[in-house]
């Protein structure tokens, strides 16, 4: 077990360190930019450019600069070069708006996609199954932020029905809170019930082969008993596994849904900051992104080996 | 009895897949539609995809309207009231002709989506033979990069990345691509995706290379290259098939998001995902200029979707190539979106 979380750690701040350089060395070949330039405005001065510059550091060697900015993110004095504000402090207040759309959308995900794939694989090829496969397969195929921006104008700006955006805390009202996140949980959900859905049709129809279900069933359990604890239980395992993957990794589909509907959490001060070119809340986002990448990497590893005591922790893979 | 090669039997097992063949049907339809281009924009609207219509009037039933109106609000479909002109309407301030942009449109979005996963699917068979080869160092140097590319949330990487090429262009030795070059996100796309690949890839060629055929191969005194791209590759056609299908609909999504962003496809090009962000500007007065581009690329993603599950089905009727696709088994990692 140490060995498993010393070799994580090393093994996440090895990958925090490379995505990090990475983000660092996109933003410095982009040969047109100039933060000091932009930030000292259209009509500036050579002498203003210049003093900014060496405020910021940017003339100095590059392998320097991504010191002196990393070491900013740490310590939380990281500041953007747009409006020159705190960057940390910035994600914070972001962070409930960005939580609340991708925790809800998850839950509605997985009630979804765990009804749907259980109902199919319930009778296979049925009428049933091949609605909900048609259901699955289109919501795999739709592109996220076109059905946003059609519910937001047919079901918020024309209908009435919902609020066209707009993030409400949940400490401060509920219900409004729920009610401004409808329309972003679904769009952010739909492309995950389809293909989770699908996933957990295919591992059911699998394991329905499998001797234990047989047994089950010649023990006289119902059809109904060997369905869910039998076939339901043995075929969630990957389902949540790949749940936790793409959980981490939610916060790509969040810049896009965030965006539409003017949710202020990290995903649109992220995509506003990619527009800038502002290169310091940009690192701070994809460190913390990668973060939670990393974090539930470890999280599915720790569970698979939960699940089944064969997995090894501590031994790679293979 | 005759022997049938395992080809044959599949191409037989997709032919009696209806759906399938539906689906290829409106792939098919779909690529005549944008093929058709040229055609449509010379015969029939007389126009081009980037020409500027603003300060004209379109005659449609014997009344004159303006193209665009002093509020700014494109003229509306006139289907074919105007001799094709406008057939889906304007498609903002600039007074462009919708259809034939959409048209157009649809060329550069299904160029992009395959090109793309070409790209993606040859990088990720080389990377995926030699660590699965090799395994030892190579295979962990090629392995631990791969995770690297696949710490980043994608969308962000893709967006980044996009963000700094249109913004400069790319320039690696001699080739010189400039930021409005639509190869920009053929590479961008392809080169995030790749992993999503190599993963599945190389996990297959580690438990190929363990087989008999190997071994044999090897006492014949075949050298490296030949037992990869001579063994190993043939062995990996059918997913490698399978995967390519699956990676042109998840990419072609990925394409028409960072165009809709503004960081994909630039001006004077434009795909259905770039026409999208400019319609959505324009979503309370005309909606149409929003839905049409996204209902284009719904159809065509779920067409090669359908099709390339019926493509998994008729190859290899007991895989799961779809989970691995997506999920990029042995070891189960996410949903590339």
């Amino acid at each position: 077990m140490s060995r498993f979380v010393i070799r994580r750690i090393v093994g996440t701040v090895l990958v925090l360190f490379a995505v990090s350089v990475i983000v660092f060395t996109i933003f410095n070949v982009i040969p047109d930019s100039n933060p000091a330039q932009s930030m000292a405005g259209k009509n500036a001065t050579p002498t203003l450019v210049a003093s900014i510059e060496k405020e910021w550091g940017f003339n100095d060697p590059l392998p320097q600069q991504y010191v002196t900015m990393m070491r900013k993110v740490f310590t939380g004095d990281l500041i953007s070069y747009e409006g020159r504000e705190d960057v940390d402090e910035r994600i914070l207040e972001g962070i409930p708006a960005t939580f609340s759309l991708c925790i809800g959308a998850a839950v509605i995900w997985m009630f979804f996609a765990i009804l749907f794939g259980y109902l199919s694989a319930r009778k296979p090829g049925g009428l049933l199954d091949r609605v909900l496969t048609v259901v699955s397969v289109t919501g795999i195929s739709i592109p996220e932020f076109w059905l946003a921006a059609v519910f937001l104008n047919y079901l918020a700006y024309k209908l009435g029905l919902f609020p066209s955006g707009g993030y409400v805390p949940l400490t401060e009202d509920p219900l409004q809170w729920a009610y401004h996140l409808i329309l972003p949980w679904t769009t952010l959900s739909i492309l995950y019930i389809g293909l989770y859905s699908r996933v957990l049709r295919s591992n059911m129809l699998d394991v329905l082969g499998e001797d234990y279900v047989r047994t089950a069933r010649a023990k006289g359990l119902s059809p109904g008993q060997v369905m869910t604890r039998h076939v339901l239980r043995n075929s969630l395992a990957p389902i949540v596994t790949l749940f936790g993957l793409d959980f981490g990794a939610l916060l790509g589909g969040a810049i896009v849904v965030e965006y539409i509907f003017n949710l202020n959490g990290i995903g649109l001060y992220t995509f506003e900051s990619l527009i800038n070119q502002d290169l310091p809340p940009v690192i701070a986002v994809v460190l913390f992104g990668a973060f939670f990448i990393v974090l539930f990497n470890a999280l599915v590893d720790l569970f698979y080996a939960f699940l089944d005591p064969r997995v090894k922790l501590g031994s790679s893979p293979q | 009895m005759e022997g049938r090669s395992p080809w044959y039997l599949a191409y037989r097992r997709l032919r009696r897949n209806r759906i399938a063949l539906a689906a290829a049907g409106l792939f098919v339809a779909i690529l005549l539609f944008v093929l058709a281009a040229p055609l449509w924009a010379d015969q029939v609207a007389h126009t081009t995809p980037n020409a500027n219509h603003t300060l004209e009037k379109v005659e449609a039933r014997g009344e004159t309207r303006e193209v665009v109106n002093p509020e700014g609000k494109p003229v509306g479909p006139l289907w074919l009231d105007a001799g094709g002109r406008f057939f889906l309407g304007a498609d903002g301030t600039l007074g462009r002709d919708e259809m034939v942009r959409l048209m157009y449109g649809g060329r550069v979005s299904l160029l992009i989506g395959f090109s793309a996963t070409l790209l993606a699917t040859l990088l990720a068979t080389v990377l995926g033979l030699l660590a699965g080869y090799y395994r030892g160092w190579t295979d962990a140097a090629i392995s631990r990069t791969l995770d690297v590319i696949w710490s980043f949330p994608v969308t962000l990487l893709a967006i980044s990345l996009g963000l700094a090429l249109a913004v400069g262009g790319l320039r690696i030795g001699p080739l010189h691509l400039s930021g409005s070059s639509i190869w920009i996100p053929i590479l961008i796309i392809g080169f995030v995706y790749t992993p999503y690949l190599a993963r599945p890839i190389r996990g297959q060629v580690l438990s190929l290379r363990e087989q008999e055929f190997v071994e044999a191969a090897v006492a014949q005194g075949a050298g490296p290259l030949r037992v990869m791209f001579g063994e190993l590759l043939p062995n990996l056609a059918s997913t490698l098939i399978v995967f390519f299908a699956l990676g042109v609909a998840n990419n072609m999504l990925l394409e028409a998001t960072l165009s809709f962003l503004g960081v994909g496809v630039q001006p004077p090009n434009a795909s259905w995902g770039s026409m999208i962000g400019g319609g959505f500007e324009l979503i309370t007065t005309a909606p149409l200029l929003t839905v049409i581009p996204g209902a284009m690329i719904l159809l065509t993603v779920l067409s090669v979707n359908v099709f390339g599950e019926g493509l998994r089905d008729a190859l290899d009727p007991k895989s799961k190539v779809l989970l691995e696709a997506h999920a990029g088994t042995p070891e189960p990692r996410g949903t590339p979106v």
